[in-house]
């Protein structure tokens, strides 16, 4: 027996992997919701059939979302994680011990209790004691904070979907409003390459440029995405990624990753030719 | 012949049944099915063009229904709790034109709140009648137009014994509802019939807790804009009659006007909207309810926003308020209605309903989601945070009492000369000025224009108010009767 989970990464064009069972199916409120057993992945988090997770390359995301702003802001103390329900971003930050604590908003409760069951290398750190975990809308709950954080994180599903009011001209205003004075937004900012992500892409940009004074892109790649070609946005009130990186400090932390390190952090902002004039129109 | 339920969909049912026959079509429309038209079948979809046919005999003939509308327009008629039902097809304007014509002739008199929309003078333009204005308030914070007071409609029947019916808006546009009970008693009482705008309360027949409708109380006739929170398509619409009308008279009226080419898009989408409110109307409200009741409060936690709701009740010019509408005051931020509206398309991607000198409002309905509510909140707090203004200044806007010079008609039909609008003070206008939406006249023609209809004119155009009605385009000059 042959078993492939496909997505279509445009309407031409497919990505496919073998799997060998499915483990989980369910319907939420809000999404289908699947884990399946991936031969080359492993195992693999699919919401509405569009792939989130595999246990193969989320290092990478996880990564790259949270390493590249703690080496930027001096003192994180107060972190907010909108999305991430598979916890792998909530098990970056908890490595950090000047972090006090994260408030992590998840629209999707079973997304949760689906990975705590099924992808413990993620979300394995859900239980830690700095964590508080709210179950609603991302958009509702940062209209009501104001001046709290010092860094919010952004780790949603694509614009489309439950994840849709997060890639808005409101939220990202509401972003701003919640962060502290030199607070610093990162989000997951689609892929350049296919027109209709990169669409998408430029849109963000420009509603969190007309939001931050400081507003920049970084790249990384993550082999299960569509192009493999991704980026996070990197909007600040205060530091700039690239000048204001604390090199020595974040490496005496000593922390050990597999793909983020300090080179890595400033050359990931040099982006190809193409990106920069969709994100300069 | 079987016998009818609201579970059926008649006109819908024979549409389908024509659609899957393969008949051969030698008759209009020429684009047959979208093969003649493949880019607008291509825009619309295969089963949206098969759908627009013309008028045969399995299904039926609007101008005179005998079969499948006919069936449909019982149903549509028991669901309202009315004798008979219209199905129109050229929108609740249509539909209120129709009432007016079908109760006054030429020279005579109807009573009227002053806040109706165009479409009511029109109609007075058009069949000669003469209308007596009854001053409906306005809000002293809002500024929005309120319902008649029954003292006033008793004064104004008192004086005009003669006159033929009364129109009442059921809501109107804002929400805002007259005791319709206490009116149709007094008009039963000087023999006149009692005719509804009902363009913004179709929910008022299916969902529970609502304010009166029409029919409920005993007015006469009642123009219901299904498209508007019945689901039905843009443009359709149901006049309702009650037992002291002759219908068959109404169709008549209608028939002067209406198309002899009704569109089945239209038609069957009354259908099916019909059915959908009487099987699940109830729920489609509640939810709507919900969402509002929500947005309501988040909206008042913001500050400087007020959105209104039943606290507005007075039992006299505000005697009930829908629950469904969801108007925010905006003027304590420094804005007003319309700059907020604009600001929530052009910067937030967000279409509201209208916005005026004071307010705005949202139309929410069982097909939005909590996504789209909790977008309009943080975008009005986005607005508040980036753009709030000190309000000293803004204009505080009042009911102008007109001055009627002439009826509508004559002053429509005079000879007219074109004047810039800034010299037409003192003048009689010969034409509409109004903001659309909401379409409620500054000026109508027959009104004297004062200094203070030009100055709100002005304002409103200031603002970015879509000023519409005159005959120049950009609202620059205005038509006034000769010798007046």
């Amino acid at each position: 027996m042959e078993l492939w989970y496909t997505e279509n990464h445009t309407k031409d064009v497919r990505f496919s992997m073998k799997i060998d069972r499915q483990l989980v199916s369910k319907k939420s409120r809000y999404q289908r919701i699947d884990v399946l057993e991936s031969k080359e992945f492993g195992r693999i988090l699919t919401l509405d059939g569009y792939l989130m997770v595999t246990q193969k390359d989320e290092f990478i995301y996880h990564e790259m979302i949270t390493h590249v702003p703690m080496a930027v802001h001096p003192q994180v103390r107060k972190v907010l994680v909108i999305g991430a329900g598979d916890g792998g971003t909530i098990r970056e930050l908890t490595r950090y011990d000047s972090i006090e604590h994260i408030d992590m908003v998840e629209i999707d409760k079973e997304v949760v209790e689906v990975c705590r069951e099924y992808l413990p290398q993620t979300a394995c750190c859900l239980d830690d004691a700095r964590l508080d975990m709210y179950f609603e809308d991302g958009l509702k709950f940062v209209r009501t904070q104001q001046d709290a954080y010092d860094l919010i994180i952004v780790d949603s599903t694509d614009p489309f979907g439950p994840g849709e009011g997060l890639f808005t001209k409101e939220f990202y205003g509401n972003c701003y409003k919640a962060l502290k004075e030199d607070g610093i937004l990162i989000n997951q900012h689609e892929s350049p390459y296919y027109t209709e992500d990169a669409k998408a892409m430029r849109h963000a940009h420009q509603r969190i440029r007309a939001a931050f004074p400081i507003s920049m892109v970084y790249q990384l790649h993550i082999p299960t995405y569509p192009s493999g070609h991704w980026l996070f946005g990197f909007a600040s009130k205060k530091y700039h990624p690239v000048e204001d990186l604390r090199a020595a400090e974040w490496n005496a932390l000593g922390l050990q990753t597999k793909y983020y390190n300090t080179e890595l952090h400033k050359g990931s902002f040099a982006i190809p030719n193409y990106v920069k004039e969709l994100l300069d129109d | 012949m079987r016998t009818l339920s609201q579970q059926d969909a008649p006109l819908y049912e024979a549409l389908e049944e024509h659609r899957q026959s393969r008949m051969v079509h030698l008759d209009v429309p020429g684009h047959k099915g979208g093969r003649g038209n493949k880019e607008l079948r291509e825009f619309l979809g295969r089963s949206c063009l098969a759908a627009d046919v013309n008028s045969m005999k399995p299904l039926d003939n609007l101008c005179h229904p005998v079969s499948v509308i006919r069936d449909a327009q019982y149903l549509a008629a028991n669901a309202f709790g009315a004798t008979d039902a219209l199905f129109m097809v050229n929108g609740t304007t249509s539909a209120v034109q129709a009432m007016i014509m079908s109760c006054c002739k030429a020279g005579e008199k109807i009573i009227m709140p002053r806040n109706v929309h165009r479409s009511a003078i029109n109609a007075l333009v058009v069949c000669g009648a003469v209308p007596v204005y009854v001053n409906p308030g306005t809000h002293k914070e809002l500024g929005i137009p309120l319902g008649m007071r029954v003292c006033d409609v008793e004064a104004a029947m008192r004086e005009n014994p003669d006159a033929k019916a009364i129109l009442v808006n059921n809501p109107t546009y804002y929400g805002v509802c007259s005791n319709l009970k206490e009116i149709v008693r007094l008009a039963r009482r000087y023999n006149m019939l009692v005719l509804a705008d009902e363009a913004h309360g179709t929910h008022f027949y299916f969902g529970e807790n609502m304010p009166v409708s029409a029919m409920q109380v005993g007015a006469d006739m009642a123009a219901i804009s299904m498209h508007k929170t019945g689901g039905s398509l843009t443009q359709s619409s149901i006049l309702l009659c009650g037992e002291r009308v002759n219908a068959d008279y109404v169709r008549q009226v209608v028939n002067l006007t209406q198309t002899t080419s009704g569109s089945y898009l239209l038609l069957s989408s009354l259908d099916l909207a019909r059915r959908n409110l009487s099987l699940h109307g109830k729920e489609m409200f509640e939810k709507t309810v919900e969402f509002v009741s929500y947005a309501r409060e988040e909206i008042n936690r913001l500050g400087g926003y007020q959105a209104f709701g039943e606290e507005i009740i007075d039992a006299d010019a505000v005697f009930a308020f829908d629950p469904t509408k969801l108007s925010v005051h905006t003027r304590e931020i420094g804005l007003a209605g319309i700059e907020v509206y604009d600001l929530l398309r052009d910067e937030y991607e967000i279409q509201i309903e209208f916005g005026d000198i004071g307010n705005i409002l949202a139309i929410v309905s069982a097909g939005d989601r909590a996504l789209e509510i909790e977008r309009f909140i943080a975008a009005l707090y986005e607005i508040k945070r980036l753009h709030a203004k000190d309000p000293a200044g803004l204009f505080d806007h009042e009911y102008i009492n007109p001055e009627i010079v002439c009826p509508p008609q004559q002053a429509f039909y005079a000879e007219k000369e074109s004047l810039p609008i800034e010299q037409s003070e003192g003048r009689v206008g010969g034409e509409f000025v109004m903001c659309y939406p909401p379409g409620i006249p500054i000026l109508a023609p027959g009104e004297r224009i004062t200094g203070e209809i030009l100055r709100y004119i002005a304002y409103a155009k200031e603002k970015g108010c879509f000023l519409t009605g005159t005959q120049d385009l950009e609202i620059e000059r205005i038509c006034v009767v000769e010798g007046l």
